[in-house]
């Protein structure tokens, strides 16, 4: 039967733990248990089953915590007694961990109080700092498996200002519309009663005043909204609906003022709820995400400087690094800056920066570019540059990163809205000059009313809900986007481009495949034993392949780094490595990745290492492909060129070796042409073509940790559904355009009211709050049913379309 | 017949001490995270139930004379 680990529910394989009736993937999680259950923590695994994290090994990863400057930056707060600091944890989760992580005080009674914040995954800890220190507080993390994430970021930004404005406006707003329909409901009825009659005047004059604060506070951002248009010569939905509101205002003063009737602050204030309301449905954000990211988050905030005149390790800030320093990278450690190697055995792994999928082997006086992964040992490097002068840091200062592309873009809304404000002019004035001719005392009368019950209040409201809610559904499909005008975007593009590495393949998994003389089976025990004594990652993913042997002793064993290992047991002896190494001369120059094999001075044939393709890649393409232009830029050499054109439709454009500022210039030709392009991509190297495209999607497997600057982020898993994403943009577009034609009905029936002269208060407070209220549940009902067919019930859609 | 302008001025100044509360709660940040209060408020029940206070006070003593 299969076990999982009672802490962090991954599978116990052969190593399993078992402690205290409980089974344990590692001891590591069994440790974190200990902890736990010997301060009374256990409730821990009630409140959620396996909410656990396997404790990594931190060994001197934080020491740049002992590093006053540096701490001065993270924290909050400090005044020599107390510190408070806001760490960033990736693995929270779920309720659990909220328990767990509010109840630290308990492991370290140094701790004062501790406050997750769990949409933003962060966590606050406030601290004495006479018995306690940040880097004690960080490893006790790490050791309950909570480690923090701590980057260059979170060193170079400032006090963040919150804005609230929304909510207060929101309160404001919803304030005065209560308590507005209360003291105008009497009126309602018309009724001529002496008590009425006696206070009506007050009940206006109070209103009045409560609508005071709506028009000047709670609106403002419509009427600046509607003036930049209107300077800049764009009729945009704000301008109705100021024009709306302003009409409304002045209009009912002079109603009350010269006693006439009762205005209509109650649809005042209530279209300026309705309208708030659907800005703020529309403002859902990721707070645990973030979308503006460039390589300082990615980078760490300190690296080890060795010290030859003290003769000692210090730790510095990256951007006090200078030219000449040498540097100690540890396993696993990035690399700040372009070095040179002085020491060690560096295998470098650019995926992440390139996009070349293998890791490069080093030599030392090599030269090493900053961003890459140190994955064999520690080394010893010698910086040439400075952060911001690297080659990879460079890639920010384009233009591009400093661009907001929100202020080109022309939305839905404000394209109608340009026809929509014409033609309500036109009525308004048409009514006028014919009721000037009728009954002039009229005349004004019906031009207010006009330009009242047209104000666009559904239509203003139809794209946020709709928007809003594809957002939320697209969350759920861990497709995260920055903000809901994306959706409209999507729905615009034509030309999709992928990267190739990280993006349609995976980084996790390699296909092996072998090509030449079947092994026999000594050979094949020799081949498994040479590599069970190997580190390196293709030996490791070979080892993993191949079955099970019985485990021998070799005679003899040579590991020649960068080359090829030769082995001899026996009388049998093994040559495998590169093809130059094993000796075979006709394949020197192919690009396949691969490990050759030579047994007793023959050559034999060759283990080729393919990238593993995402699931569902060639129906995705297909599918894709009836609709889209479908391009692909790959930072990688043409190694899997032709297994890409099997895979793939045919016409695809292929493009290999592209650098970071190709992509972007491609794209950049691309759009120019006047195509609309949607990126998807991963690693740094992406981040130009990202900010350059219309809509830059990033493809994460854990959006936890780092991915560039983007519009949207999915998650890995979710590949598959990207054919299903464009098309409920497209749907949410006419689900939108459906709703205008529902509000413009409204509209027509108000505008007989308002053409005719009829309009009294009570009419528009009962049409405006309906129009809106139909239009909000139509929306939503709509997109949510859209979402359901395309998202639960694949199947169903494959045969319909 | 003053009475209405009494209650009138009590229910406004009564409204009036509302919106300010509300105003106040999100200056002080109650409204920035909306999720994670409504998940703490159940867990003060289970530390009682499952952890009582004076058991926990003394294995924290000794675990801090062990280290």
């Amino acid at each position: 039967m299969q076990q999982t680990c009672f802490h962090c529910g991954n599978n116990c394989e052969k190593n399993s733990v078992f402690y205290d009736k409980k089974n344990f993937c590692c001891n590591g999680c069994k440790t974190v248990y200990e902890i736990f259950s010997s301060n009374n923590l256990s409730c821990y695994y009630d409140l959620q089953s396996a909410p656990g994290a396997i404790p990594k090994e931190i060994e001197g990863k934080y020491d740049y915590l002992d590093n006053p400057a540096i701490i001065e930056k993270l924290v909050e707060f400090d005044d020599g007694k107390l510190q408070i600091v806001n760490l960033y944890i990736p693995h929270i989760h779920c309720s659990s961990c909220i328990w767990i992580l509010e109840n630290l005080h308990k492991l370290q009674p140094a701790i004062k109080n501790s406050q997750v914040d769990f949409p933003k995954k962060t966590i606050r800890i406030n601290y004495n700092l006479e018995q306690y220190n940040l880097k004690e507080i960080v490893k006790l993390l790490n050791s309950i498996g909570y480690e923090p994430y701590i980057s260059l970021n979170d060193y170079s930004k400032g006090k963040q200002q919150i804005d609230r404005s929304l909510i207060y406006k929101l309160g404001v707003a919803g304030f005065a519309f209560g308590n507005v329909m209360f003291l105008s409901f009497p009126e309602y009825f018309e009724v001529s009663e002496f008590w009425l009659e006696q206070y009506k005047h007050l009940f206006r004059w109070l209103m009045f005043g409560f609508s005071i604060p709506v028009v000047f506070y709670a609106a403002q951002e419509y009427f600046i909204s509607a003036y930049k248009g209107l300077r800049s010569k764009i009729l945009n939905i704000d301008v109705p609906i100021s024009l709306g509101i302003l009409v409304l205002f002045v209009r009912s003063f002079i109603e009350i003022f010269m006693d006439w009737g009762s205005g209509f602050f109650d649809s005042l204030t209530g279209l300026v709820f309705f309208l708030l309301l659907g800005k703020f449905f529309q403002q859902k954000t990721y707070s645990f995400l973030s979308f503006e990211r460039d390589y300082k988050s990615y980078f760490p905030i300190a690296v080890t400087r060795l010290n030859f005149q003290k003769s000692k390790e210090e730790n510095i800030q990256v951007y006090d690094i200078q030219q000449g320093d040498r540097l100690l990278i540890r396993n696993s450690e990035l690399l700040p800056v372009d070095c040179i190697l002085i020491n060690g055995k560096a295998e470098i792994d650019y995926s992440f920066v390139t996009g070349e999928s293998e890791m490069v082997h080093k030599n030392s006086g090599d030269k090493l570019f900053a961003g890459g992964k140190q994955l064999s040992g520690a080394i010893e490097v010698e910086a040439l540059k400075s952060v911001e002068q690297s080659y990879l840091t460079q890639l920010w200062s384009n233009d591009i990163f400093n661009k907001n592309k929100e202020e080109t873009f022309v939305n839905l809304t404000n394209h109608i809205s340009k026809y929509f404000t014409y033609v309500v002019l036109a009525i308004a004035f048409t009514a006028t000059a014919f009721w000037l001719f009728i009954d002039s005392s009229l005349a004004i009368n019906v031009f207010t009313a006009v330009l009242i019950i047209a104000c666009p209040c559904a239509l203003a409201l139809s794209t946020p809900f709709a928007l809003g809610n594809m957002l939320r559904i697209f969350g759920r499909q861990k497709l995260y986007l920055k903000n809901a005008t994306i959706i409209e975007k999507l729905a615009q593009v034509d030309t999709i481009i992928f990267d190739k590495t990280g993006t349609i393949t995976t980084n996790n998994q390699r296909e092996i495949e072998y090509e030449g003389i079947r092994l026999n089976e000594a050979e094949e025990a020799l081949l498994k034993n040479t590599l069970r004594s190997s580190n390196h990652p293709l030996s490791r993913a070979l080892y993993n392949f191949l079955a099970e042997q019985n485990i021998q002793t070799l005679d003899d064993f040579e590991e020649v780094t960068g080359n090829g290992i030769y082995a001899t047991k026996a009388e049998n002896s093994i040559r495998l490595g590169s093809a130059k190494f094993v000796g075979n001369t006709a394949e020197i120059n192919t690009q396949d990745t691969a490990v050759h094999i030579q047994t007793n001075q023959t050559y034999k044939g060759k283990y080729v290492f393919h990238n593993q393709y995402r699931n569902d890649v060639e129906r995705l393409f297909k599918e894709l492909k009836k609709q889209y232009h479908i391009i692909i830029l790959s930072g990688d050499n043409e190694g899997e060129k032709k297994r890409l054109q099997k895979l793939l439709p045919k016409n695809t454009q292929l493009l290999f070796n592209q650098k970071p500022e190709d992509k972007l210039n491609y794209i950049k030709a691309l759009q120019q042409k006047g195509n609309k392009i949607a990126m998807i991509g991963d690693g740094l190297n992406d981040a130009g073509a990202l900010a350059q495209s219309d809509v830059g999607i990033s493809i994460a497997e854990n959006v936890n940790v780092f991915s560039p600057a983007c519009d949207a982020i999915l998650e890995a898993s979710n590949f598959s559904k990207i054919g299903s994403f464009f098309k409920a943009s497209h749907q949410t577009i006419n689900i939108i355009k459906s709703s205008f034609v529902l509000s413009f009905l409204y509209n027509v029936v108000g505008l007989y009211f308002a053409v005719t002269g009829q309009l009294s208060p009570i009419i528009a407070a009962i049409l405006m709050p309906l129009s809106s209220i139909s239009v909000l549940v139509y929306v939503t009902l709509l997109t949510n049913y859209r979402a359901r067919k395309l998202f639960f019930k694949p199947k169903l859609k494959a045969y319909k379309g | 017949m003053s009475a209405i302008y009494i209650l009138l001025g009590i229910s406004i100044t009564v409204a009036i001490v509302f919106f300010i509360v509300f105003i106040l709660s999100v200056r002080k940040g109650q409204y920035d995270d909306v999720y994670t209060p409504s998940v703490r408020m159940l867990f003060d029940d289970e530390l009682v139930e499952k952890s009582p206070k004076e058991k926990s006070k003394s294995r924290v003593l000794t675990k801090q004379k062990q280290s």
